[in-house]
Order: structure tokens, then sequence, then C-alpha cells
């Protein structure tokens, strides 16, 4: 038989204005195991605490209930308290009587039958507590980071810089993301590139960075602490340790005609390729698919031509298999394709294009060497127009609901810059709403406006269509009540982004959740915005939601920060309540394994001795570093055999029963 | 927002199966809108009058009888708010009112000449008398 | 091939031309369209308000008897493609008038949306194939520069129509190079020529269909074709003084299959 302490909190007014307190002490008092009840003001100030630690040695309990507040918020405290009294923390029960009794009610007498209902029903379930004890388990001191964007960068410096080994897995031949193929940066204009590179090649020259460029991640096992990964290393054809990056071959390759990925498909590139000048590793590839050796078995001009002697056909994918403690996702985005929004021609005409497309065009790198031109003729434009919002906040299912966040200060940006650069060029802007929360955000587009002469127009474009040569817009003025036809010769559309297309099937190997939208849902949207729901995952960048670069850069320190004080410990403590399979009454039905997401139940042949029979069995089995403890096996389990420690079905029987009474 | 008539308003709502709340007044519909210019109210008015109650007003303008339903609002909405619906609900709640036809069976044969397809007459029955 | 060949109204008064010329057309190609001795007009105009049961009513009538006939109905004509097109998805995803409908027709099997309505271009391109028309082109129609009218009714809203993309058809450009002809596409093809208030609004309907059929002159076509006797009849008496000549798409179908 327990001794049970009762402990009712007033909160202050909070809890005391409409329970009254003294009757519940009262009536938990005539509960079976209750041993001592009592009251106090703030159970969880020093004074309250110690009323417990009082009472617990006075009074021998052998378990408590304190009725007060959410678990959520202070079940760690009176855990604590109860242990620095001697007492099992998990022989402590909350009876939330303020968030789901008196906040919710106004009559006095109904909410004191209901804190008592509460209080009895925690009393009954510690009497069938048992004592648990959190197991430990190891914690490999490498993290693994997936993606080599900025996120992906800053979260791996960040992580290497306090000492810890790092791999980047990146999918492209080079890291350096989508913020390598941007012009200029709002709202300082400083180039992207002299900001980005210099910390690519950080991340070359960190010993604790190890960098796998144009892998995959292809599985991952194990659990917070202990992951195991599978990395698909693509053949580059090109021996990575042996080319100088000199370039020859790309001057000698005579198959000319791929799309060139880094300038957004606008010009064409050779079959052997690097991707850009800073590119990080500064290493050749050969695009199988394109190059003529591995069509046709003739040409090998890049072998003849290169002088490391670096190019080697025969290179095969590489299966690399290594452990990590914690992941972290930096999968970034792109933008959504638009082939739904033909209504702007963008598939038609090559003078509608995108704001990405416009970046690389205004860069010196890029397809027209930096000079604005229009695609379609190579002529200077008098006139760009830009659309905003193309594909987001929509719901018509074309589009994306969300705001895709970046496109009003982009936009800002590249009118500017034109408009500083080209005076003469008339540049349009039509918006639905402006959006410039951050730090000279809004002073930034004001700038354009005022200083710049940019139009902004409030309202939408209808249609774009070609006339005599050039563009013509139909759109509306919304502030001018006014049905617009504009001549212009360019028309630039701020589309929306969308998750990286291999974020899904990453969560679904991480066992991380992700949104409708293929966002990666954060563990708590304001408290723990850069974990993942699942242990030793962890979100950096636009995989977690949309994000401009500042506030990427600060996610990235904040994940790696979270890795960081992972990595530091050299032992988890495991949370004690997870599922428990009774084998004798396992009947091997693998139910329990196909409902967990976590991947924390497996299967084993065991000899089990059922009343005197031996026999070997299959049954099943919890990886207790992997439970999270959410019971979906338990209600699957069609035999009974699975129960969850902490959380009995006995335990929430007796709970109901109370409450019946 | 001074609700003139809100039971008029969910009528309207109701009958052109458009919640008008969902427009985020972008203004695509009167950017794509083919007859704009003939137009009193222009059919981002319509949607926002709407969510407002101001029902009588659009019931007496020139525009109800200036949409051509082309459903090109109804194409290009990014908030799948159906202009072109709500402008047919507001035609069909005056013509239900007595006596309030836009055309009459005794009007017709002045607007007919020889080419005119047999669809244009039997619309015209149904688009604008009840 | 058989079908259930739905002609509309029009198409036998002021449209003679469309429907004469699609079924020799179809005889030509093979396919067998069967006209319903009882059938009733579509009602010309989609009541798009939820609460008009009874304008659908005729509507469904048709769907009903080609779901008895077990055959998927074929139109030609915009307006009643149009109407049977969306009366039908009302009857199939609008519980609340499938259920006034039906309790209103007392049918003997409920009515359900199960009858698959084709337009008779679909049917060209997805039943017969355009490549299997070019082989049995004998008049190709070599050197002339066609441009399609698609107007409204067939294309929108696309998510109900499932025409063709809204924005960017293809089928009746595919069907003029099928016949031999060099297709222009033009920017307003799309939008719409105001025919719906060719009666009541003269002025209007004439600056509409000016745009159309500017569009299309300044972008080099010699000729327009439609699938719409109200777009057919508004671009010829309100396309203004120099307006192209505007044909029915089947009239073309019959002169190069040389059945005209």
């Amino acid at each position: 038989m327990q001794k049970i302490g009762v402990f009712v909190c007033w909160c202050g007014s909070n809890i005391a204005a409409t329970v009254d307190v003294a009757e519940v002490v009262q009536a938990v008092k005539t509960q079976p195991g209750v041993a001592f009840a009592t009251d106090y003001q703030y159970m969880c100030s020093e004074a309250g605490q110690s009323i417990i630690k009082n009472a617990i040695k006075e009074h021998d309990l052998t378990g408590i209930v304190v009725c007060s507040c959410s678990p959520r918020m202070h079940e760690a405290t009176f855990r604590k308290t109860a242990q620095a009294a001697g007492l099992n923390p998990y022989m402590v029960e909350i009876a939330n009587i303020r968030e789901h009794c008196s906040w919710i009610h106004k009559d006095k007498n109904e909410a004191t039958q209901k804190a008592i209902i509460l209080a009895n029903a925690a009393v009954a379930k510690v009497n069938l507590n048992a004592p648990l004890v959190q197991g430990e388990s190891s914690v490999t001191k490498r993290a693994l980071v997936i993606g080599g964007g900025i996120a992906g960068i800053q979260t791996a410096l960040d992580i290497a810089e306090a000492g810890y080994e790092v791999d980047i897995v990146e999918k492209e031949p080079t890291i350096g993301g989508k913020m390598a193929q941007l012009d200029k940066t709002f709202p300082t204009l400083d180039c992207s590139a002299c900001i980005l590179t210099p910390k690519m090649v950080d991340v070359a020259a960190n010993e604790n960075i190890t960098l796998y460029t144009y892998s995959e991640v292809e599985q991952v096992k194990g659990f917070v602490g202990n992951f195991s990964v599978t990395i698909k290393k693509k053949a580059r054809y090109v021996k990575e340790d042996l080319c100088t990056g000199c370039g020859e071959c790309m001057s000698k390759c005579p198959s000319k005609k791929g799309k060139d990925e880094f300038n957004c498909g606008l010009n064409n590139r050779t079959a052997i390729n690097i991707p850009f000048a800073q590119a990080i590793p500064n290493v050749a590839y050969i695009d199988a698919e394109q190059c003529i050796k591995f069509k046709t078995g003739k040409c090998g001009l890049c072998e003849k031509t290169c002088s490391a002697n670096a190019i080697d056909y025969n290179q095969k994918d590489e299966i690399i298999e290594r452990e990590y403690g914690a992941i972290v996702m930096a999968t970034g985005y792109e933008p959504i394709k638009l082939d739904k929004f033909d209504e702007y021609q963008y598939s038609k005409h090559p003078d509608v294009i995108t704001s990405l497309e416009l970046e690389r065009i205004m860069n010196a790198a890029g397809p027209t060497g930096g000079t604005l031109l229009k695609m379609s003729d190579k002529e200077h434009p008098h006139s760009v127009t830009f659309i905003q919002c193309v594909g987001s906040r929509d719901i018509s299912g074309r589009g994306k609901p969300y705001c895709s966040k970046i496109c009003c200060m982009y936009t800002a940006k590249h009118a500017m810059l034109i408009r500083d650069k080209y005076p003469d060029v008339e540049v349009n802007v039509f918006y639905i709403d402006v959006r410039t929360p951050g730090k000279n955000f809004d002073e930034f587009y004001r700038r354009a406006v005022e200083e710049y002469g940019v139009n902004y127009i409030k309202g939408q474009v209808g249609k774009v269509y070609e006339k005599d040569g050039h563009l013509v817009v139909q759109a509306v003025d919304l502030i001018a009540n006014k049905q617009l036809v504009l001549d212009t010769d360019m028309v630039v559309l701020a589309t929306a982004i969308e998750p990286s297309k291999t974020a899904r099937d990453l969560a679904s190997m991480l066992t991380a959740s992700i949104d409708t939208n293929d966002f990666i849902t954060e563990a708590h949207p304001k408290l723990r915005p850069v974990e993942s729901p699942t242990a030793g995952i962890f979100l950096s960048g636009v995989c977690q939601g949309p994000k401009d670069i500042p506030e990427t850069v600060s996610q990235a320190g904040a994940a790696a920060a979270k890795v960081i004080g992972l990595l530091a410990k050299d032992k988890l403590l495991t949370n004690p309540c997870v599922a428990h399979s009774d084998e004798l009454l396992c009947n091997g039905c693998s139910q329990c394994e196909k409902v967990c997401p976590y991947g924390a139940i497996s299967y084993i042949d065991k000899e089990v001795n059922d009343h005197g029979v031996r026999e070997t069995r299959r049954v099943a089995q919890v990886n207790e570093a992997l439970c999270q403890g959410c019971g979906a096996c338990t209600v699957t389990c069609p035999s009974g055999a699975m129960d969850l420690k902490g959380f009995t079905n006995r335990q929430i029987m007796a709970e109901v029963d109370a409450i019946c009474k | 927002m001074v609700h003139k008539s809100l039971e008029q308003a969910c009528l309207i709502m109701d009958r052109s199966g458009v919640d008008t709340r969902k427009c985020m007044m972008c203004g695509k519909c009167s950017a794509t809108c083919p007859a704009f210019d003939e137009m009193d109210y222009h059919p981002h008015q319509f949607v926002k009058m709407v969510t407002e109650g101001d029902i009588e007003s659009l019931l007496s303008s020139k525009s109800l009888w200036k949409c051509l339903s082309c459903f090109a609002c109804v194409e290009r909405c990014p908030r799948g708010v159906e202009p072109a619906n709500v402008v047919e609900a507001l035609r069909v709640t005056l013509l239900r009112r007595q006596g309030e036809n836009y055309i009459t069976a005794d009007d017709i044969p002045g607007l007919l000449d020889d080419k005119l397809p047999q669809q244009a007459i039997v619309s015209a029955f149904r688009k604008y008398k009840k | 091939m058989i079908y259930t060949y739905y002609p509309g109204c029009t198409l036998k008064t002021k449209a003679k031309d469309l429907d004469l010329y699609a079924r020799k057309s179809a005889t030509a190609l093979g396919v067998t369209l069967e006209e319903p001795e009882d059938w009733q007009c579509c009602g010309a105009v989609y009541p798009l308000a939820r609460d008009e049961i009874a304008t659908r009513l005729s509507a469904v009538r048709t769907l009903v008897s080609a779901r008895d006939n077990k055959r998927a109905v074929v139109t030609v004509c915009s307006a009643c493609h149009h109407v049977l097109v969306r009366v039908n998805d009302d009857m199939k995803n609008d519980a609340d008038m499938r259920g006034k409908v039906n309790r209103y027709l007392e049918l003997e099997n409920e009515y359900g949306g199960e009858t698959e309505v084709i337009h008779y271009l679909t049917m060209l391109r997805d039943k017969i194939g355009f490549d299997e028309i070019k082989k049995k082109v004998v008049k190709p129609l070599e050197g002339k520069k066609i441009a399609a009218y698609y107007g409204c009714m067939l294309l929108r809203p696309s998510k109900i129509m499932a025409f063709d993309d809204a924005e960017n058809p293809t089928i009746i450009e595919d069907f003029i190079k099928a016949l031999g002809a060099e297709p222009v596409i033009y920017p307003f093809r799309n939008e719409c020529c105001g025919g719906y208030v060719t009666m009541s609004d003269k002025s209007l309907a004439k600056k509409a269909a000016g745009k159309v059929m500017a569009s299309a002159k300044d972008n080099g076509a010699e000729l327009i074709i439609t699938a719409c006797p109200l777009c057919m009849y508004n671009l010829d008496a309100n396309g203004g003084a120099d307006k192209l000549p505007v044909r029915y798409f089947t009239e073309l179908l019959a002169e190069a299959l040389d059945v005209k």
C-alpha cells in the first residue's frame, strides 16, 4: 500500500479564486492510500517545495500528487523536489487543476468538484506507480549536415568551430546553394558571392569538416546520439584528389549543349563542367547523359587534355557508411514551376523571367556578363515590369498558400539596382501588399520608391502578351481604380518558393514530421524552432519555413548550438516512460512494428519459458533509446502484450475509474 | 467595417457558392476583366461590397449587366473566389423581384436579326428575366 | 465507335453547317453519331446560382438518357458542352444539388454524374487521334494561316471543363496542323468576344469582338475557326469593317477530308 501526499496549490488567485482548495484537501484525504494532504499559495516556490520535501520525510511518503498547473509547466520541478527528498521522481503525478479546471470554469462549486475528481484520478494512478530509472546511451561525437547552402555551411562551421567533427552532404557538385546564384543581397546590397565564397573556402579548409558533394543520403538508421547513415557519393568521373580545377577540359569538351543549371538554364555548358569559378570543391564532374564518350564510346578529349590525369570514365558510385550523434536538415528550397501560370507567358516568351533568372542576368558571371539584356534579342530593355506573389498566397491549387517572405525585399532590390545602373529604364512593380518586417527593410523599400523612382502599383497583372515585338501587361491599379494596359520589354515574376523535393523522402528516412507544404515541422513553433520533434534531428534554413539570409544564418547558428549541446554530453539519459513488450503475451504479429513512427520496435526469435513450456518464439523488442513513448504500439497490440511504462493500461484504467466513480 | 446587410451578404454567398472573405484584394479579377472599362463597380469591388453587405448598391449598378460571364476572373483568381458567380447571384437576386426583368419577352423581337443564333434567344430568356 | 450525339438547338437552326459537317466528317472517320429522338434544349446558359434547380433539369435529362444507353455524349456547340459538363459536375460533386434534382425527377435509377461528356474536338484528339486524322486528310489545307478562336466556354473554369490548358491551349492548333494548315497563335484566342451581351449591349460586344479580330489579324491570320455558334455570330456581326472570315472547325475538317 502506497503512502501518498497530496499538495494543492492556490497559484495565487489563479486556482484559489475558482477552486475551493481547502475542500479539495478534505476530499482527497478520504481516498485510499492518501496519508497526508495540504494546500499552499505557491507550491512551486522555495517554501512550497520545502513543504513537499518535509512531508515526504515526515510521513514516509512513497508517492505524491501535486494539484497545480499543467505538467508541461512544473512536472520537472516537482520531480526534482521529490528526488531531493529521496523519492523516485516517477512517483510524482500532477493533477492539472489550472488549465484544465480553474481557468476554464466560472462556477466555483463546479470547478471545485472537478478539481476533486482530477485529484482523485491522480491519486488512483500513483497507487499503481512504480519507480522508474532512466537509462543511458552513448553519443557519437560527429554531426551530419544535409545540404550545403548557406544554412548548412553556417551550421557546419559553427559546429566545427566548437571542436566537433561534422560532415556535409550536398547533392550538387559544389556547395553554395541558392545564395551562390544571387547577385546582391538586401538590404545592404553587398555582393552575395563576396560574402559567401570566403565561408565556402572556410568549409573546405576546416579540419573538422568533411565534404561529400554530388552525394545523397540513402538510408538513416539508429537514434539520437547513435545514427548510422548510408551516403551515396555519385561518380563524378573525375578524381577529386587529382583535379586542379584548371578548366582546360571544359575548353576542349565538344559537347556544349547542356543547360547550365547554375545560370538557371539561360545558357549552355559543356558535359564536363565546374558549376562556377568559386565552386567548392573546385573539381570538375562529367554529366554522363550528355557526354559523347559515355553515349558513343568515342571522344575522350578531356582525358587527353587533363595534365593532372584526373579523368576516370570507370569511376563508380561510392557507398559510405558513417556514424553520427546528430543530424541537421538544411535542404533549402526551389522556386516553384510556373507551368500553371501561363497567363504570364513564362513558358512561351524568353523575356518573361523569374527573379532568380534576373539574379543571374544581373551577375557579372552570368549569361550576359552582368548587363541587363532581353534574352530574346540581347537588346537593352526600356521598361521592366515586376509581378509579385506569383504562386504565393494562392489557395486555388495553382500555387502555395503561404507567403514566400523573401520576394518583396528582393523585388525592391532588383528594381533599385536596375534604376541605379540604367536610369533610362522605367520600372513598375505590381504588388498585393509590400511586406518588409526586418531591420532596415522598410527603409530599403522606401528608398526604391523615393530615391530611385520605382513605380509601385497596388494591383495584379491579369495577362501578359506579345504585341508588335514587345510585351503588353494588362493589369489593374486598385488605388486609381483603373485597368492598365502597359507596354513593357521584360516581365520579372517573383516566383513562390517551395521546400526542396528531397525534403519529403529525407524526412521519412529521419522520421522527422513534415507539414502539408513539405516544410519540416519544428518541435515547438515558438520555443523549440530549430529542433524536430524527433530527438537528435535539427532544422536549419528554409527547410523549416521561408526565410531570408539573415534569418537563415541566425537559425543555422541556433541549430549548431543545439547540436553542440548534444555532442558535448558523454551520455544521454533516456526517457524511462517507454514501451515494453510482455514476451509471454506477444503473438509476433508485427503490428506494433508497423505503426511505430520511430522505428523503435524490431522482432527477434527468442526462447521463452511459458509456464514450463520452453519454446522459441518471434517476439517484439523495444529499443528504449529510440522509443519516444507515444503509445501507438500499445493501442495497436491485439494481444495486450505492449504496455507503456509510467502509463500502463492498468494505471490509465484506474484513472478513468476514479473519474467515473 | 459597416455591415449594411449581413443577412443579404450571406444570401449572396449562399446563392453564388462563394465565400467572398477569402478575397485578399489583389485585383487579379479586375486586371483580367474584359468589361472593366464599362463598369461602375469593378469585379474586386463586387467581392468586397458583398463581404460588407452593400448589396443594394450592386443591385442598382450598371456593372451587373456588363459582366460577360467569360470566367477569366474565376480561372485566374489566386484565392478560389469566383467573382463571376457573385455577379450572377446578384443578377438572379434582382430578377426574382417582381417587375425587375432586365429584358422582357416583348423586347426580344426588336433585338433579333437574321443570323442571331437560337442559343442567344434562349439564354436571353434565362439571363434577363424570371 | 458509337456515341450519343447532342447537337443542341442552334445546330438545328442557324448553325446547320456546324452540324452537317460534324456528321459528314464523323462518317468519314468511322464514327457513328446517334442522335436521340427526344433530346431537349440544354438551356443554353449554365445557371451559376446554386439555388437554380429547374434550369438544370433539361441538361440532366440528356445526361440520364445517355447513361441509360451506356454511351458517352459528344457535343459540338461550345455552349452546350459547357452546360452539360458543368451540370454533370454538379450532379457528381454537389450532394445537395444531386439530391434535389433526383427527388424532383423521380428517376428509376438515381443520377450521379456517371455520363462521360466529350467535345467533338476532344473526341478527335483522344479517341481518334490527330495523327490518324492526318492520314485520312485527302485535301490538305496547305498554306492557309488559320487562327483558332477558343473563346470562354470550352476552356473555363479549367478545373471543371478539363478541356485544355486555359492559358495556352493547343488542341485546335493541333487540329489545324492535322489538316495541313498553319495555326496562328495570337494572345486573344482565349479572351471573351462579348457574345454574352451581343443582344443587349452592342457597343460592348463590338469592342470585345474587335479586340479578338485585331489580335488574330495582327498575327497574320487569314481565317478564324471556332466551335461556338454564338462566337461565330458575334465575331462576324461585330468584328468590325475589315474583319476576317469566321468558319466552323467542322467545315474545315469536312473540306480536308473531302466530304464537304
